[in-house]
C-alpha cells in the first residue's frame, strides 16, 4: 500500500456532484452526516471543492448540460479519486432512461469505482458502500 | 461594479444553479440566474407512461415533494375521469401529505441554519426529523419516494396495531417542535441575520403570482388545502398561518408554525379515520382534461393531464410552486449584501428540479432561435394578446426590466 492510498483510507473528504437528481439521493447523503447517522465520526466530511476531494458522490443521471462539467470536475479531483454513483439514475438512469436531454449514465462519462443502487439508497447503503469502496483499495 | 457566480457546482447549494451577483464593494446591484441543469424531459417521457407508471414518474420530479406531485396528478386524473374515492383513502392522503410537510419544513430550517453558517440549527432540526422518516418507512415502507398513491385512492393501508407506535412518535415529537420552535424563534443569531433580510412586499407578492408559505409570510390569505379542498382538508380542524412583513424571519417563523398544524391534522386524521376500502376500481377513462391542485409544502402544485381515450396521457403539464417562487429573487436581492444572498435564496426553498425548462428551435441541425429571440417572440405574443383583449399594452410589462 503506497503512502497515497494510505493517506486516503484514513479519512476520505467527499465532494457531492448532482448530475440531474430529483433531491431524493441528495437529502439521503446530507441525511448520512446528521446526528442520526453521524458519518464525520470516520473522518468523512463533505467539502466544497473537487480540488480538497478523495471522493465524488454523484447522484442523477447525466444531463447534457452536466456532462461536460462533470468531466471537468474529475479532471480537476486530484488523483487517486473514488467516484461512487449513488442511486439508480447514476447507476443506469433509472426512469429516466431514453429521454431527450439525458445523455446516459455516469459511467458513460467518467469512470466509477463503485455503484450504490436504490432510489433512493438509504443512509445505511451510502456508508456500506463507501465503506467497501475504502476497503477495497 | 464586479460580476460574483455562484455555482453551477457550488457547496451552499444542493442542486446546480448558476446565479450571477453584480456587486459595487458588499453591495448587490443586480442578479441573473442561468437554469436546465437539471432538466428531465419529464413531461415529454410521461406521454410513453400509463397512468400507473406517470405516478412513479411524477414522484420523481422532486425528490423532497414525492407526495404533492403524486396527489396533485391523481387529483387531475380523477378530476378528468370522474372517480370519487373512498373515505379512508382521503384520510390516508392527507396523513401522508402532512407527515411530507412536516419532515420538508424541518429540512427547510435546518438548511437555513446552514447557509446562514450556524450549523447547530442544521444538526438539530435533522435530528428532529428522523422519527419522521421512521414513520414513513413504517407506514410506507420508504423512507423518500413513498410509493402510496395511486388513481382511485392509496396503494396501501395503515393497520390498526400500528396506530398506538404512530401516535406515540407524533405525541413524542410534538413537545419536541414546540421546544424547538420557542428556542429558534429566541435566538438572537438567527434574529440578527433573518429580521428585516430580502423585505418583500404584498403588493410585490401579488406582482409576482407567489405562493405557499411565500405568499402566506406576506400576508396573502391563500392555501389549496382551505380554498379547494382535496383529501380529508375539509373534514378536519386546522387553520391558515399568516405571515405580516414577508421577510426572511416571517417566511422561517410561518414554516415552524404549519409544522405544529401538521400535527394536528396529522393526530386528527389518525383518531377520526373511518373504516372500509382504500381504493376504487378505476373505470375507463375517455378523452377529457382534467386539473389537480395541491398545496405542496413549499405552495401550490398544478398538474394539467389531457387524455385520448388511450392508456396514456396525450399531454401532462407540471407546475411546481418553485416556478412562481423563484422570479422574486431579484427584487428581493437587490440592495442586500452578499453574505445574505444565499439565505434570501434559501427562503423561499427553491427546489430546481422541479422547476428546470428548456427551450431550442432547431432546423437542420442548426440552432435558429436562442434564448433572446424566444424571449422577445414572448414579449411580442403578450402585447398582441393584451391589444386584442383591449388593454394597455406597456402595463404587461411595467416594472419588470427585462
Amino acid at each position: 500500500m503506497g503512502i497515497k492510498t494510505w493517506a486516503l483510507k484514513k479519512s476520505p473528504w467527499v465532494f457531492h456532484l448532482n448530475t440531474g437528481s430529483c433531491n431524493n439521493c441528495d437529502i439521503e447523503i446530507l441525511d448520512a452526516l446528521t446526528p442520526r447517522f453521524d458519518l464525520e465520526r470516520f473522518g468523512i466530511l463533505l467539502v466544497g471543492s473537487p480540488r480538497h476531494a478523495d471522493a465524488l458522490l454523484v447522484t442523477g443521471p447525466v444531463t447534457m448540460q452536466a456532462a461536460p462539467r462533470l468531466r471537468h470536475v474529475y479532471e480537476q479531483a486530484a488523483k487517486p479519486c473514488l467516484v461512487i454513483a449513488v442511486g439508480s439514475c447514476a447507476c443506469s438512469c433509472g426512469i429516466f432512461d431514453g429521454s431527450y436531454h439525458i445523455v446516459g449514465p455516469v459511467d458513460k462519462i467518467i469512470p466509477v469505482n463503485i455503484y450504490i443502487p436504490g432510489c433512493p439508497p438509504k443512509p445505511e447503503a451510502i456508508i456500506s458502500g463507501v465503506m467497501k469502496a475504502l476497503n477495497s483499495l | 461594479m464586479t460580476i460574483i457566480p455562484i455555482g453551477p457546482y457550488h457547496p451552499s447549494l444542493e442542486e446546480p444553479e448558476l446565479f450571477r451577483l453584480t456587486v459595487e464593494g458588499e453591495k448587490i446591484v443586480d442578479c441573473d440566474w442561468k437554469t436546465s441543469y437539471n432538466h428531465r424531459g419529464i413531461e415529454r417521457i410521461a406521454e410513453g407512461k400509463t397512468y400507473d407508471q406517470c405516478l412513479f414518474l411524477v414522484e420523481r420530479v422532486c425528490g423532497i415533494c414525492s407526495a404533492s406531485h403524486p396527489i396533485a396528478f391523481c387529483n387531475a386524473v380523477e378530476d378528468m375521469a370522474g372517480i370519487e374515492i373512498p373515505e379512508r383513502a382521503r384520510y390516508i392522503r392527507s396523513i401522508i401529505a402532512e407527515l411530507e410537510r412536516l419532515h420538508s419544513h424541518l429540512l427547510w430550517f435546518g438548511l437555513a441554519g446552514h447557509y446562514i453558517g450556524y450549523n447547530t440549527v442544521w444538526m438539530w432540526a435533522w435530528r428532529y426529523r428522523e422519527p419522521i422518516l421512521y414513520l414513513f418507512e413504517k407506514i410506507t415502507g420508504n423512507r423518500q419516494s413513498y410509493a402510496m398513491m395511486k388513481v382511485g385512492g392509496v396503494r396501501q393501508d395503515i393497520k390498526d396495531e400500528d396506530l398506538p407506535d404512530i401516535m406515540k412518535v407524533v405525541d413524542d415529537l410534538e413537545p419536541k417542535l414546540n421546544m424547538f420552535i420557542g428556542v429558534a424563534l429566541d435566538d438572537p443569531v438567527l434574529a440578527a441575520r433573518m429580521k428585516g433580510v430580502g423585505k418583500f412586499s404584498r403588493e410585490d407578492a401579488i406582482n409576482y403570482c407567489v405562493v405557499g408559505p411565500t405568499a402566506r409570510a406576506a400576508g396573502i390569505d391563500m392555501d389549496v388545502r382551505r380554498d379547494e379542498p382535496y383529501a380529508a382538508y375539509d373534514r378536519v380542524d386546522w387553520k391558515v398561518i399568516l405571515g405580516e412583513s414577508g421577510d426572511v424571519l416571517s417566511q422561517a417563523v410561518v414554516r415552524l408554525l404549519e409544522l405544529l398544524e401538521s400535527v394536528k391534522i396529522i393526530r386528527q386524521c389518525l383518531r377520526e379515520m373511518p373504516h372500509g376500502p382504500i381504493s376504487v376500481e378505476v373505470p375507463e377513462i375517455l378523452p377529457g382534461e382534467g386539473i389537480g391542485r395541491e398545496e405542496a409544502p413549499r405552495g401550490e402544485c398544478f398538474h394539467y393531464v389531457r387524455s385520448d381515450g388511450g392508456n396514456c396521457p396525450v399531454r401532462l403539464k407540471i407546475r411546481a410552486p418553485t416556478y412562481n417562487n423563484i422570479p422574486t429573487y431579484k427584487v428581493r436581492v437587490i440592495g442586500e449584501t452578499i453574505s445574505d444572498a444565499t439565505i434570501i435564496l434559501a427562503s423561499i426553498d427553491p427546489c430546481y428540479s422541479c422547476t428546470e425548462r428548456m427551450i431550442r428551435v432547431v432546423e437542420q441541425g442548426r440552432e435558429t432561435m436562442g434564448w433572446s429571440d424566444l424571449l422577445t417572440l414572448s414579449q411580442e405574443k403578450t402585447k398582441r394578446i393584451m391589444r386584442e383583449m383591449g388593454f394597455n399594452e406597456e402595463d404587461a410589462f411595467r416594472g419588470l426590466r427585462i
